[in-house]
């Protein structure tokens, strides 16, 4: 009994230990990002390794989601003899979820991954603490051009998910299953609002935070994890649930900020 | 009036460090004072808490208790701002070097004065040069550090060290993983530039006993305490068992007082 009361707090500590670090380094992350001095420089590296190498993956995975949502809609719309709305049911799933949220997949899987094991290797190798040293703020240096990346790549990325999506529901229902091509546009212009606009951009943007958040944390803090963070073994435990974590995080938060923006 | 006796001043005092990993108590209470301009060598077995000893210095580890001055200041009191002047007057060679891979020789070494320094970039060419001249490392300023040897990256972590000219310079095992060459060099160049630039050494190392030769003051981490911090003389010679058993264990007997006993020459 004593020992499960044992387990059970130090179970406990921990959890909250570790928020807590995590929070603090939220705060001290996004304080380096709002704060000068900007490092432009670092920061256009980011974007290219965040934003413009996923641009491949988003626009693949965008283009099969739309015509998959093409396809299974129009069998779906025909049932009740509305496959005109095929626009309106590609456009709204993209823009209110699957474009944020498969985009968000997509970029924590190439770039979430790497951001983790980068930093995590630099822990292990001590080019954290060198920084330290010299006095240079690894939250700074390393930290804020990634956050500022990621936040700002990840709308894009998802409005390119969006765009694509929905040309891929063109092409399967319009050019493929003879939907009317009039009517896919018009049901889609008719009932995608700003509303849905706007979620999908805060989402993306949360998404954005999140993933970086998570994955640099992970990183950063790889030499305090309970089953030992070291060698190569440490890194590709801490990688994979970093990757496991942001993606839970990301489908969390899609439920809540929906329930609170509908 | 009888001339007053110079003493040296205390660049840094650990008193009644405690710390604790986990359920591990690797630090029981240390108590040491690293004096200004010389060279104190902390030794002891592997796994006694030497590098973190070195991590609580450069505010690396927070004390779970006792206190850590640097220059006078506890580093436990002082704002991160604070801590960061502080650490201009550092420099530190890690064990590894900790190069950054993705940066060439060049800019490894020109990192501090291009961020911690409103240098010109002109500027900044000419001291990473005559630093990397220093360590015999001309030609090299376009390598990446995956391309580098052992004692090539570690040359190149002590010009990192040495660039922003620190009062400070710690070394945490600088010669591990180096042949005898190449840890001769290394010594060599730490003699040469702390006689040059005349900063303060600590170092942390299990090369005994070579070490001595180039220390004022060594001290044994041993059982989470510092057991003794002396002249490397003295330390030979002390009768503390921990000290006289790590002299044995690593030098072998002649070189302690165990060499007084009898029948020992005909043992040997």
């Amino acid at each position: 009994m004593r020992r499960l009361l044992e387990k059970i707090g130090d179970e406990t500590l921990y959890v909250l230990e570790t928020a807590g670090r995590m929070g603090l380094f939220l705060l001290q992350c996004l304080r380096c990002v709002l704060t000068p001095p900007y490092k432009l420089r670092a920061i256009l590296q980011q974007i290219q390794f965040i934003g413009v190498r996923s641009i491949f993956v988003i626009i693949f995975t965008g283009g099969f989601t739309g015509m998959v949502l093409g396809l299974q809609g129009y069998y779906t719309l025909t049932k009740y003899g509305s496959e005109s709305a095929l626009g309106s049911a590609v456009a709204l799933s993209l823009i209110r979820e699957l474009g944020p949220v498969l985009a968000a997949l997509m970029v924590i899987g190439r770039a979430g991954s790497a951001i983790t094991a980068e930093i995590g290797i630099m822990r292990n190798s001590e080019q954290i603490d060198a920084l330290e040293c010299m006095a240079i703020e690894p939250c700074r240096y390393l930290m804020a051009p990634k956050f500022t990346a990621a936040i700002l790549s990840l709308p894009l990325l998802t409005f390119i998910f969006d765009v694509v999506g929905i040309w891929g529901g063109w092409l399967v229902g319009v050019k493929l299953l003879g939907v009317n091509e009039g009517a896919y546009f018009q049901w889609m212009y008719d009932s995608v609002d700003w509303t849905d606009i706007r979620m999908g951009l805060v989402k993306s943007l949360v998404f954005g935070l999140l993933l970086v958040w998570i994955s640099a944390a992970r990183g950063y803090y790889l030499h305090l994890e309970r089953e030992g963070g070291f060698g190569a073994e440490g890194v590709s435990r801490t990688t994979t649930r970093a990757v496991v974590m942001a993606s839970v995080a990301v489908l969390v938060w899609d439920y809540l900020i929906s329930a609170i923006m509908l | 009036m009888a001339k007053e006796r110079q003493q040296p001043e205390v660049a840094i005092e650990l008193e009644g460090v405690v710390k604790r990993f986990g359920r591990q108590l690797v630090l029981r209470g240390i108590d040491l004072k690293v004096m200004a301009g010389k060279t104190t060598v902390i030794v002891g077995a592997s796994g006694q808490g030497k590098s973190v000893v070195l991590k609580h210095m450069l505010g690396l580890v927070r004390p779970d208790r006792g206190r850590v001055l640097v220059f006078g200041r506890d580093l436990a009191k002082i704002s991160r701002k604070e801590l960061n002047a502080l650490r201009m007057n550092f420099g530190v060679l890690f064990q590894n070097a900790a190069l950054f891979d993705s940066m060439t020789v060049f800019d490894n070494v020109a990192l501090p004065l291009r961020e911690r320094t409103a240098k010109e970039a002109e500027e900044i060419r000419e001291i990473v040069k005559e630093r990397l001249a220093l360590m015999g490392l001309q030609g090299s300023e376009a390598k990446y550090p995956a391309q580098l040897s052992g004692g090539m990256r570690k040359r190149v972590g002590l010009a990192r060290a040495l660039v922003l000219d620190p009062k400070v310079v710690f070394f945490d095992e600088p010669t591990t993983g180096l042949d005898v060459h190449k840890s001769n060099e290394i010594y060599r160049l730490f003699f040469e530039t702390q006689k040059q630039l005349g900063y303060t050494a600590v170092i942390v190392s299990h090369d005994v006993p070579k070490i001595f030769k180039l220390s004022d003051y060594v001290a044994l981490l041993a059982e989470g305490k510092i057991q003794g911090c002396m002249s490397p003389e003295e330390f030979q010679l002390d009768e503390n068992p921990l000290i006289r058993n790590y002299v044995e264990t690593t030098m072998g007997p002649i070189y302690s007082s165990a060499k007084e006993e009898p029948g020992f020459y005909e043992t040997v």
